[in-house]
């Protein structure tokens, strides 16, 4: 198999990138609303590289706490699936999930917000999988999500150590919604490995196999 | 007072007092501060990998822990320091994610802490002290003149090692 270098995708695979981030999405917002019962917009997936010191910078700097839930992904499709919100946006969530007046997530979230959180990146991770398994007809799947509360810089070094191992920069599949009973916003971030891109263009036709 | 110098994700810097030196949210990768006590120079780099054989792409010899320490020794060199003279400290090689059946990725901070460790043996250079592992982030800043490094973690107390 001839060696892909990260840098070199072509627009038609930045554009099958960008459409399966779409539906995947578009999937996950739906399944986000229903959680939080409310109206949840979506912005129009972005995808483009960013220098590693950049990445953090999406979500307000290296020391900025937040967020991470963590899936790894199987089978068809190596690599992994990252949820990223500030904390306010998670307390959001879990309020709006608990069906609670919102209460601002303390210094760590308890056993029970924990668990409202990963299974939320559960479902997340979950709906826009299977948006992405429906249109290649592969079999992607995800692990039991793991949750982090810390720093950004620490939290996307994990993102960010995957894409090392095959580029200097990272490939950001950037998934931004808003929306819920307060207001939250959060990123998706997906990291397949070199031979699940590989894998993904190869079963759309766009390479020989 | 002097400034406050920062190193990125897969970067190196040298720092002068009266300058100070700092990486910040150190999760699975490693930073590393090596100096010699009795000059107000040091180097520090913040390494992503543990080994340059890992990846295909080597353009950058400070995001492994093999080429990017020797890279700064290099630097350090020509900032007038003695390779045979230096030690170094070092921080992070957290586990930020505890996914069940772990692949290597997750426990890449460990493997990046015992690489560090081994190079520097090989090195010949004295590990003074290290704050490694756990599952949280860290926040590294060094001072060549008073040689301590200050470790910040959310919701714990700072600590100089």
């Amino acid at each position: 198999m001839e060696e892909m270098r990260l840098e070199e995708l072509s627009d038609i695979e930045f554009d099958v990138l960008k459409e399966i981030s779409n539906i995947g999405t578009g999937n996950a917002a739906t399944a986000i609303s229903k959680m939080l019962d409310g109206r949840v917009d979506i912005k129009v997936p972005d995808i483009r590289f960013l220098d590693f010191n950049e990445l953090p910078e999406i979500i307000g700097g290296a020391e900025n706490e937040v967020i991470g839930i963590l899936v790894a992904l199987e089978r068809d499709v190596e690599g992994m699936m990252m949820f990223v919100m500030d904390k306010k946006s998670a307390s959001v969530v879990v309020s709006g999930i608990l069906g609670r007046e919102y209460t601002e997530l303390g210094e760590l979230p308890d056993e029970m917000e924990t668990s409202v959180l990963k299974e939320f990146g559960n479902i997340i991770a979950g709906a826009y999988l299977s948006a992405i398994s429906k249109l290649t007809g592969m079999t992607i799947v995800p692990s039991v999500p793991a949750l982090s509360d810390d720093m950004a810089g620490a939290i996307l070094s994990v993102p960010a150590i995957e894409f090392g191992k095959m580029s200097d920069r990272v490939l950001l599949i950037q998934s931004e919604f808003s929306g819920g009973s307060g207001n939250a916003e959060g990123f998706f971030i997906l990291v397949p490995t070199l031979k699940g891109f590989d894998n993904i263009f190869t079963k759309l036709g766009l390479k020989k196999g | 007072m002097g400034e406050l110098i920062r190193v990125g994700m897969a970067d190196m810097n040298i720092c002068r007092a009266p300058d100070r030196i700092t990486t910040l949210g150190l999760g699975s990768c490693i930073g590393l501060v090596l100096f010699d006590i009795g000059n107000a120079v040091c180097g520090m780099i913040h390494i992503m990998l543990p080994d340059s054989s890992i990846s295909k792409v080597r353009d950058n010899p400070a995001k492994f822990a093999d080429t990017g320490i020797d890279e700064l020794i290099k630097r350090l060199e020509r900032a007038g320091l003695r390779s045979s003279s230096l030690c170094a400290k070092m921080a992070g090689g957290a586990k930020m994610f505890s996914v069940g059946g772990a692949d290597g990725t997750l426990s890449i901070g460990e493997r990046n802490a015992e690489a560090v460790r081994n190079i520097l043996k090989q090195r010949n250079i004295p590990l003074i002290s290290l704050d490694c592992g756990g599952t949280y982030g860290r926040t590294i800043e060094f001072d060549p003149i008073t040689y301590r490094l200050k470790i910040r973690a959310i919701g714990k107390k700072e600590v100089y090692i």
